[in-house]
């Protein structure tokens, strides 16, 4: 991207020398956006100028109440999305507090005024495990009338799970329940929320704000970048890391494969914390895509547009969408491109268990083969998917012990459907595509709520399977810094012979100190199956005594029901050791949350 | 018991810490207590803590790990396949269908279904995880069997010839044999404790009256031989008993003492010794023999440097009249003149024989002593169903070999039956060679293995058959003897062709062994691949089959033809 040679009015040879190696570095869109963003800025500037922070042109009902943006974000997408808001509503002169569900104080909750809520769902429809307590307070009986107060919701979901953005429902209707006036129907947004959430947030921002001069095409398409200071690289903009290593941890005889991948950042300018996840943009499986257009009879050379690209089915149907799970979605689109009566009626079916069931049951190419659309062409095809995702994987490593790098732990997601071999798409990609000098592009997902303690504070680290990942970059970074703190990791895994994620490493840890104390639990090795919640029990007295140091909790792993089942182990740790009744063990827990020494990342 | 004279700086007279690691280790160990309870329950590893490792081969287990995947596992942050291999203590090989039976049902569920017979008349299970150590000791336990000392500084597995024909005279030698092993295992509560669970008791004096708290020097062997067939290699024995008969009846013992296999490449001061014969002994002496003689080696053994410590470097150090008249000192009796004996051959023999008792008995050949179901032969499930019939003992045999013992003449059909219906009637079709071989266990599990041995051994004969084929020798016994490493665990430098492993795919070559045991091989190629080694055996071979005399053996021609010189005395087989 050139730029004149010739210096703009006003700007020192530093300051040119920055706007051009900038310039340079940035596309044609960046530009666009960023002609939009100074523009903004510019306002701002005027109007403080001119001593007239909020317009004066603005209806007085909506400039002189108080506006919160408040969200609830798992993995950071409704955060980034709060933030692009409220720069937008500042652009706007439009002031606003933005807030995080799990510090948000909720005996505030009765003197808001106007309030935009941004929320994610996770689990079974339920709220990121963050916003748990603000649900629980407005949710229960200590909520108190809000009449005076009024909200738009925001729900951040995806259309494959069962309760579809099911937190954002919830908190719509209950806030309505207490009295508050809805500003504007809840939307709800799949997982490429870009232009519904575009939408929404121009129109909030027109709403609550007089005049919105920053409401630029640039800005609207991308909201993201409105954060501060936000990275060259990010979920939109991936950036391709090489491949350093790439081996299987499981030994053999395994029942399963679990890889361990090094990916080098360097030149990036990504920088993480342990705790923070990496964003991979997988591929779909070739075999798979030549099957499916064999299948459509369609012409893998077949010329298509997806998002103002031009390239070839295969390539689309390779890079670009999800080809693997149907979503209810494509199951109308395909039932009216066909006009099969079955799949209407599945369609039509409200009791929504038998859709999801059969959606469990089969995946794209089972419905294409089982409902032949003779001579559907691609692009109706491609309007019944949904972009291809990124996958989430905990960073295995530390920045201070490896800078430049980061390390996955994969677990291979394999399975058979309908008598068919069937391989998770990014997992698979990354174990059977990824070698040694491949690139994968990534991006670094932020995990605010999972931090190493600041302080030497002991730490409870429970992991199963590969929940170990992040414990690993824990310790090396307590390692690296030489940091202190005793540390305690109970893993679980299937088998110890082929199983034992790292045990090489963390043999090391214990030597070094940096690990404290170790223990184990091998579900496929006795009868009897013990997981991690047995171990915690078994050691009950001393897990006890740990919290009572005010040791950080942290469970992590696969496995839905691993957060629950060492809940309820710490539950019962709790009241037995301290002769604690059900109620009170639950508040000291809560408390815990509270304090941010209780930290959960299930997946 | 004085010794002007004699060196004593060396041994168990001196104070602890003038003596190696192993006598610290031992006289701390609480009587081979130690730790092991505490590592068997460890969890992280499938290991146990530095010490333990030594403390447990008294126990007859030591760990090993699979080498075939060692690096693949530290590539995968794994930690090795710890394994451990239990070495059952079975005074002269001798077994009931009972007891095959358990050894069979403890191989297919902890030991990957697979038996190893050993070179000592006993069995070796392979690959047992930590975790189910006491459930096979226990196993063991229920038919009245142990590991006992079949490791470690102490009295290894005692051996006895398996004289089908002779029935009286291996009845008894044999129950002299059982005598002396449960004589000289140590006798403290560590195993019972550990293995068994059970409470220690107060012992009034010292657990160990032999042995002390430093046990052996180091590990001490004993064999028990019938002539004329001198299977045991009683000349490899720390202390060998040759059974003197006189018209069919046991009347003693010739005493031969010092013998001993291993070596070091590149250490002189190392070096194979044949057991010296030093007299002769009523049998009512024999345990009061082993008492003497073991004593001797516990008091005078070097107990500084354990590559130095077997009872055959003792020997050649005091001289051979001195240790002679310090057992005698011990004995109480000066020993008798030793009597005329005579020994054919050190091989078994295969086939049916008929014991003067009238029972018959089956020798098979069981290469390199593996008892498992291969593509061909289903030897593991043959065997349990012979072992079912409850028509059968069983004796290992000091070559590696099965012999169905003292089956009743109308049973015997039976017998041919399942053999039969097994194929284990294959067994013994195969060259004079090969029927005539051994190979110790190496790869993958000895973790002192250089090269292969077990998985190797067959191959190679294979390739030398077809040089005897050409020759018309497919049926003479030649003994072939390999082994992974110059520890001589397959007794290879008394084969008239002996095999050590250097490195991957290279041995020393030895030619001159005697046939029937009698004299140690001499190194004719060192360090070589096997295509030196075939070319060198073709030339060999080719010239035994034009020159040799009549009944001559290939060991005795390679000397004659001056292939190698012949070995005299031990010290003189690395010159
Ligand atoms: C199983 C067996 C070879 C076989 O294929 O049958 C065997 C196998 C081993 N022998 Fe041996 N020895 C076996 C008979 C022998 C013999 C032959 C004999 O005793 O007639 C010898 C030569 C005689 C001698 O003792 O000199 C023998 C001399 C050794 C030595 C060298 C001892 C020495 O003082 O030089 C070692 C190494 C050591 O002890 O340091 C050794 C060590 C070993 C170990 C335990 C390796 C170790 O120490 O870690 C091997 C286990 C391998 C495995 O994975 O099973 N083994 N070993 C034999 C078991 C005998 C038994 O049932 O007790
Ligand atoms: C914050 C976070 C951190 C994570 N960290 C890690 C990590 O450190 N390591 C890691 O391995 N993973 C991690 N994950 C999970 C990871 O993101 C992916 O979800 C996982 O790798 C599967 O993705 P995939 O593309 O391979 O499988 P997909 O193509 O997404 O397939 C997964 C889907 O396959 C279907 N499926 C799976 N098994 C069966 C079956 N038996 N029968 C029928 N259908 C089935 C289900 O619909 C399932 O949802 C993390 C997830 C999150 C949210
Ligand atoms: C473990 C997990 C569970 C989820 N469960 C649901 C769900 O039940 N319903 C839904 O609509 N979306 C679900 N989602 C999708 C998320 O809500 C979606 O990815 C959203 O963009 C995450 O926003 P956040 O980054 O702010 O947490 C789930 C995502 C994850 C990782
Ligand atoms: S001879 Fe060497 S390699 Fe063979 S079993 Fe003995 S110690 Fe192991």
């Amino acid at each position: 991207m050139g730029i004149s040679e010739f210096r703009g009015p006003g700007f020192s040879e530093a300051q040119w020398d920055q706007i051009r190696s900038l310039a340079d570095s940035l596309d044609a869109k960046q530009l666009t956006w960023l002609s939009g963003f100074f523009a903004g800025i510019e306002h701002q500037a005027k109007s403080a100028l001119f001593g007239q922070a909020t317009p004066v042109s603005a209806p007085a009902s909506t400039q002189n109440r108080t506006l919160t943006v408040l969200y609830g974000s798992e993995t950071g997408n409704s955060a980034t999305l709060a933030g692009a808001l409220s720069e937008r509503l500042a652009g706007a002169g439009r002031a606003a507090r933005v807030l995080d569900m799990a510090a948000y104080k909720t005996r505030e909750l009765k003197d808001e005024q106007d309030l935009l809520v941004v929320t994610a769902t996770h689990g079974e429809g339920d709220p990121p495990a963050s916003a748990a307590g603000f649900f629980e307070f407005v949710e229960g009986r200590k909520a108190p009338k809000l009449a005076g107060l009024r909200y738009a919701v925001l729900g951040l979901g995806d259309s494959t799970y069962e309760f579809f953005c099911g937190a954002a429902r919830r908190l719509d209707a209950r806030l309505a329940e207490l009295g508050a006036a809805r500003m504007r129907e809840r939307v709800d947004c799949d997982v490429d929320y870009d232009a519904p959430f575009a939408d929404w947030m121009s129109a909030m921002v027109a709403e609550l704000a007089a005049q919105d001069v920053a409401k630029r095409p640039a800005i609207v398409a991308e909201p993201r970048h409105a954060a501060a200071n936000a990275p060259a690289f990010d979920k939109r903009n991936p950036f391709p890391a090489t491949v350093i290593d790439n081996i299987a941890l499981t030994g053999r005889g395994s029942s399963k494969e679990t890889r361990h991948l090094e990916l080098s950042l360097e030149g990036s300018g990504l920088a993480f914390r342990p705790g923070d996840a990496l964003g991979v943009m997988p591929r779909n499986d070739p075999v798979l895509v030549e099957r499916l257009l064999a299948t459509l009879e369609l012409d893998p050379e077949d010329a298509v547009t997806v998002k103002e690209r031009w390239l070839s089915l295969r390539d689309a149907l390779g890079e670009m969408f999800e080809i693997t799970a149907a979503t209810p979605r494509f199951l109308s689109h395909w039932a009216h491109v066909t006009g099969s009566d079955e799949l209407k009626k599945l369609r039509d079916d409200n009791t929504t268990d038998s859709r999801a069931d059969y959606l469990r049951g089969h995946h794209i190419l089972d419905i294409v083969r089982r409902f032949p659309a003779p001579g559907v062409d691609a692009a109706t095809f491609l309007a019944g998917l949904r972009p291809l995702q990124p996958r989430l994987y905990s960073i295995a490593s530390s920045p201070d012990f490896a800078p430049d790098e980061a390390h996955l732990t994969v677990s291979v997601v394999r399975y058979a459907l309908n008598n068919e071999p069937r391989d998770g798409v990014a997992s698979s990609h990354l174990a059977a595509r990824c070698d040694a000098g491949a690139t994968a592009p990534v991006y670094i997902q932020a995990n605010p709520h999972f931090r190493l303690a600041e302080s030497d504070a002991p730490i409870l680290m429970i992991g199963a399977g590969t929940g170990v990942a992040p414990y690993r970059a824990f310790l090396q970074e307590r390692e690296a810094r030489g940091v202190g703190g005793r540390s305690w990791l109970f893993f679980g895994e299937r088998n110890f012979d082929s199983d034992f994620l790292y045990q090489t490493e963390w043999r090391d840890f214990l030597k070094s100190g940096a690990l404290t104390r170790m223990n184990v639990a091998f579900s496929r090795d006795s009868a009897t199956k013990t997981y991690v919640q047995h171990r915690l029990l078994e050691h009950a007295r001393d897990v006890h005594a740990w919290l009572e140091e005010g040791a950080h909790v942290y469970v992590c792993g696969d496995g839905a029901k691993l957060a629950p089942d060492v809940h309820a182990a710490l539950m019962t740790i709790v009241q037995k050791q301290a002769g604690r009744s059900k109620a009170d063990a639950h508040d000291y827990l809560s408390a815990m949350q509270a304090a941010h020494r209780y930290h959960v990342d299930v997946y | 018991m004085s010794s002007p004279g004699v060196d004593r700086s060396r041994d168990l007279s001196q104070p602890l810490d003038r003596l190696g690691p192993d006598e610290r280790l031992k006289a701390d160990s609480d009587q081979l207590r130690g730790t092991i309870s505490d590592g068997l329950v460890a969890e992280l590893t499938a290991a146990v803590p530095g010490d333990d490792i030594k403390l447990m081969k008294f126990h007859g287990l030591y760990q090993q790990d699979d080498r075939d995947i060692r690096d693949e596992r530290r590539r995968q942050k794994l930690e090795p396949a710890y394994r451990f291999m239990v070495r059952v203590r079975l005074p002269g090989g001798v077994l009931s269908s009972g007891q095959w039976l358990k050894l069979d049902e403890l191989a297919r569920a902890y030991a990957g279904e697979t038996l190893r017979l050993t070179t000592r008349q006993t069995f070796q299970l392979h690959g047992v995880h930590k975790k189910h150590l006491r459930a096979v000791i226990q196993g063991l336990h229920d038919v009245l069997l142990d590991t006992k000392a079949a490791c470690g500084d102490g009295p290894r597995g005692v051996m006895s010839s398996v004289s089908p024909e002779l029935s009286a005279l291996h009845a008894e030698v044999y129950k002299l044999a059982k005598e002396a092993s449960d004589h000289a295992i140590p006798k403290t509560g560590a195993y019972r404790e550990i293995w068994y669970g059970e409470e220690r008791t107060p012992t009034d004096g010292p657990e160990e009256p032999l042995y002390g708290k430093t046990y052996m020097p180091r590990k001490f062997k004993i064999g028990f031989v019938i002539p004329p067939i001198n299977d045991i290699d009683v000349y490899a024995q720390d202390l060998g008993f040759i059974a003197i008969a006189n018209g069919g009846e046991l009347e003693g013992f010739n005493v031969a003492i010092g013998g001993g296999m291993g070596r070091t490449d590149n250490a002189p001061n190392t070096y194979p010794r044949l057991a010296t014969v030093i007299g002769f002994v009523a049998k009512d002496k024999v345990i009061a023999t082993c008492d003497a003689v073991m004593s001797v080696q516990r008091d005078y053994g070097d107990r500084v440097d354990r590559n130095h410590a077997r009872f055959k470097y003792t020997i050649d150090d005091k001289g051979l009249a001195f240790i002679k008249s310090e057992i005698e000192d011990r004995l109480g009796a000066a020993f008798a003149p030793a009597r005329p004996h005579r020994f054919t051959s050190n091989g078994d023999a295969l086939g049916w024989r008929r014991g003067e008792d009238g029972r018959e008995h089956l020798t098979l050949f069981v290469e390199n002593g593996r008892v498992r179901n291969f593509e061909k032969v289903a030897l593991l499930d043959g065997l349990r169903a012979i072992a079912q019939t409850h028509r059968a003992m069983f004796r290992v045999t000091p070559n590696q070999n099965l012999t169905i013992a003292d089956v009743a003449p109308n049973d015997r059909a039976h017998i041919e039956d399942l053999l039969r219906a097994y194929e284990l009637d294959r067994l013994n079709q195969g060259s004079g060679l090969r029927l005539s071989s051994m190979a110790c266990v190496a790869l993958p599990t000895c973790g002192l293995a250089m090269a292969e041995s077990e998985r190797y051994l067959p191959k190679l004969i294979e390739k030398i058959e077809t040089i005897l084929a050409d020759h018309g020798l497919s049926r003479e016994p030649i003994t072939i003897r390999m082994t992974g490493c110059p520890n001589g665990c397959a007794r290879p430098y008394i084969g008239e062709i002996g095999l050590t492993g250097r490195g991957p795919g290279k041995y020393n070559l030895y030619l001159g062994g005697g046939f029937h045991g009698q004299r140690l091989n001499k190194m004719a190629l060192e360090n070589v691949g096997e295509a030196a080694i075939l070319d060198y055996l073709g030339g060999v071979i080719a010239r035994y089959a034009e020159e040799r005399g009549p009944e001559e053996h290939f060991g005795d021609f390679a000397i004659r033809a001056g292939y190698v010189p012949e070995v005299r005395d031990g010290r003189a087989f690395n010159d």
